[in-house]
């Protein structure tokens, strides 16, 4: 695929522009530049790696090094909704282990795996700060706590 | 004791600028902002205040360090990347009471000399990222923030920072380098970052709960501050409890409460009666203690003559049911995920500890394996670039040593004896 195949959308341009003035360095804007590529984008693919690295003048090897580091980044396709459960020690003995089973059974969720429907992908996640109501979880930007199965069904019937 | 750092959260518009000046918000900043920066600083000395982080460092030390280098300008990072296994204290901050910490860190500022100041928020915390960016716009709207604070001269940008998923950025120079851009890898110091911190400049990184005392520090004066709690730590903490306790959840009490008074008096006890097992005091690189260890003063001078550390206040309670090779497997998975890779103890020795662990855990254990988990982790205390590695080891270490019996009857009976 060609580079110019993808490109930043106008708004994403000026977002970039305006993360990129509440730093010192063009450099220091390269998380949060991530973040508005993959949200383009859908995922951090090559492409969106050059877009980066261009309109930072960010050198690629570096864009990718540091979207690899990061567990938060998409450097794969993903399902347009993304179930990240913590399995930590607090959710652990809570009983998290079994909810994993449940995904995997009920929905055909691996962890790491996307529905042949693209509707979910599941990540296993470390601690999400919410082991006062563990087990939880979070659908892309929402936050769900006290898991059950049942309540699990409940919550995923609301992402399509 | 009345609530300081949760105060006013069950209000539903509590993160709102207005509701927080209603109860007496932002005053504090009035009332620094007439002193000189030095008086601060002397204030919080007399005060008292450390770290709340993890580490305990006193607070004003810090800034002094930081306010006396001659380079400018000067930055102060909030360190908002609460990820220790088992921590929630922040979070209720930073969602319900943003303008404590916005408020808290324009003091701070001012007192060491900042113009600049990043909160480095965890990625896992969207929500959280929203309400501090609405907040922080009304800070400047009010004229708390800016070029001119109330019409002072004084300066004071702020801005958040999202991380992306990496529980090294909690480290300090981790999170200046994932600040500058680049992979989450500590430095070596020195240079400390109070000398050479972000963009090459003195830097002050201090924690949230930290800065957000702040206010309520300048509002009652050091020398009263200084009476709340423990004589060698004072102020008010917020433990965060979970597990098996009845009430699970975050807790305001003085600095040095007794652990088992938060376990079995604030938190109603062990879950459905059951017999406790052990607890991790200080979430979950702080050395686990046995159920005969926890009556001692949770605070960062008593815990470490208990055998443990305060930590970020992170309270892990664990029943009979919970098989103890299982979590000191999981705590290492986690570590051996975490650990950047930068230094060859902990990014090969945490793979070791977490492979053996395994084996034990799948029933596959061999004899001997005990003394070799701690032969691995005695090579890596003290060999590793920052703690994360010594995290990593002394998990093994005091699981062994408090439950050994337990880790050999599961190689001997090549399963687990816990009845969970």
């Amino acid at each position: 695929m060609d580079i110019k195949d993808i490109m930043f959308s106008q708004a994403a341009i000026k977002e970039i522009e305006e993360i990129r003035a509440k730093y010192p360095t063009a450099r220091a804007a390269l998380l949060p530049a991530l973040y508005v590529a993959q949200r383009e984008f859908g995922w951090l693919s090559p492409e969106a790696y050059e877009a980066v690295s261009e309109i930072l003048g960010v050198p690629k090897a570096i864009a990718r090094g540091v979207g690899t580091f990061y567990a938060m980044y998409k450097n794969r396709p993903m399902g347009r909704n993304v179930v990240q459960l913590c399995t930590n020690v607090s959710c652990m003995i809570l009983g998290a282990e079994r909810l994993v089973d449940f995904l995997k059974n009920k929905y055909g969720l691996e962890p790491g795996g996307t529905t042949p429907d693209n509707r979910f992908s599941l990540v296993i996640m470390e601690c999400i700060g919410a082991c006062g109501t563990a087990p939880a979880m979070l659908i892309n930007d929402d936050f769900y706590e006290n898991l059950t199965e049942k309540y699990i069904d409940e919550i995923l019937e609301k992402y399509r | 004791m009345e609530k300081v750092l949760l105060k006013n959260i069950e209000n539903p518009n509590s993160a709102d600028i207005a509701e927080y000046m209603s109860v007496g918000g932002y005053q504090s900043l009035g009332k620094a902002l007439g002193r000189n920066p030095k008086d601060i600083i002397d204030e919080v000395k007399k005060a008292g205040l450390r770290g709340r982080g993890g580490a305990g460092f006193p607070v004003a030390m810090k800034w002094t360090f930081a306010s006396g280098d001659p380079k400018t300008p000067k930055y102060l990072l909030c360190n908002a990347d609460e990820g220790e296994p088992g921590t929630f204290k922040d979070r209720p901050i930073l969602e319900k009471n943003p303008h404590m910490l916005i408020e808290g860190m324009a003091i701070s500022g001012y007192a060491l000399g900042a113009e600049y100041g990043y909160i480095y928020l965890r990625g896992e915390y969207p929500a959280a990222k929203h309400i501090l960016e609405k907040a922080i716009k009304q800070a400047y709207d009010k004229g708390f923030l800016g070029d001119n604070i109330l019409s002072k001269g004084v300066k004071f940008h702020l801005a958040v920072h999202q991380g992306a998923g990496a529980y090294i950025c909690g480290e300090e120079t981790a999170l200046i380098e994932s600040l500058e851009g680049d992979k989450g890898q500590p430095r070596i110091k020195p240079p400390f970052p109070v000398n050479v911190g972000v963009f090459a400049k003195p830097t002050v990184v201090n924690n949230v709960e930290t800065l957000a005392n702040l206010p309520y520090l300048i509002e009652i004066g050091g020398e009263t501050y200084s009476k709340i709690g423990s004589p060698d730590c004072p102020g008010p903490k917020i433990y965060c409890v979970s597990g098996h306790v009845e009430k699970p959840g975050v807790y305001e009490l003085p600095m040095g409460t007794n652990l088992k008074d938060i376990i079995y008096t604030h938190c109603g006890g062990i879950k459905g009666g059951k017999k406790l097992k052990a607890v991790i005091p200080g979430g979950i690189s702080t050395p686990v203690l046995p159920p005969d260890k926890i009556d001692c003063q949770m605070d960062f001078v008593n815990m470490p003559k208990h055998g443990s550390m305060l930590g970020s206040g992170a309270v892990i309670v664990m029943d009979e049911s919970v098989c103890l090779v299982k979590v000191c497997y999981r705590a290492l998975k986690f570590f051996e995920h975490e650990s950047c890779g930068k230094c060859t103890p902990c990014r090969e020795g945490t793979g070791w500890l977490r492979s053996i662990l395994g084996r034990i855990e799948a029933g596959q254990g061999q004899e001997g394996d005990v003394d070799l988990l701690l032969s691995v982790a005695g090579n890596m205390i003290g060999k590793t670039f920052c703690p994360l590695g010594d995290g990593a080891a002394s998990v093994v270490q005091n699981f062994i040593k408090h439950f050994r019996p337990e880790f050999e009857e599961h190689i001997r009976a090549k399963a687990c004896m816990a009845q969970g």
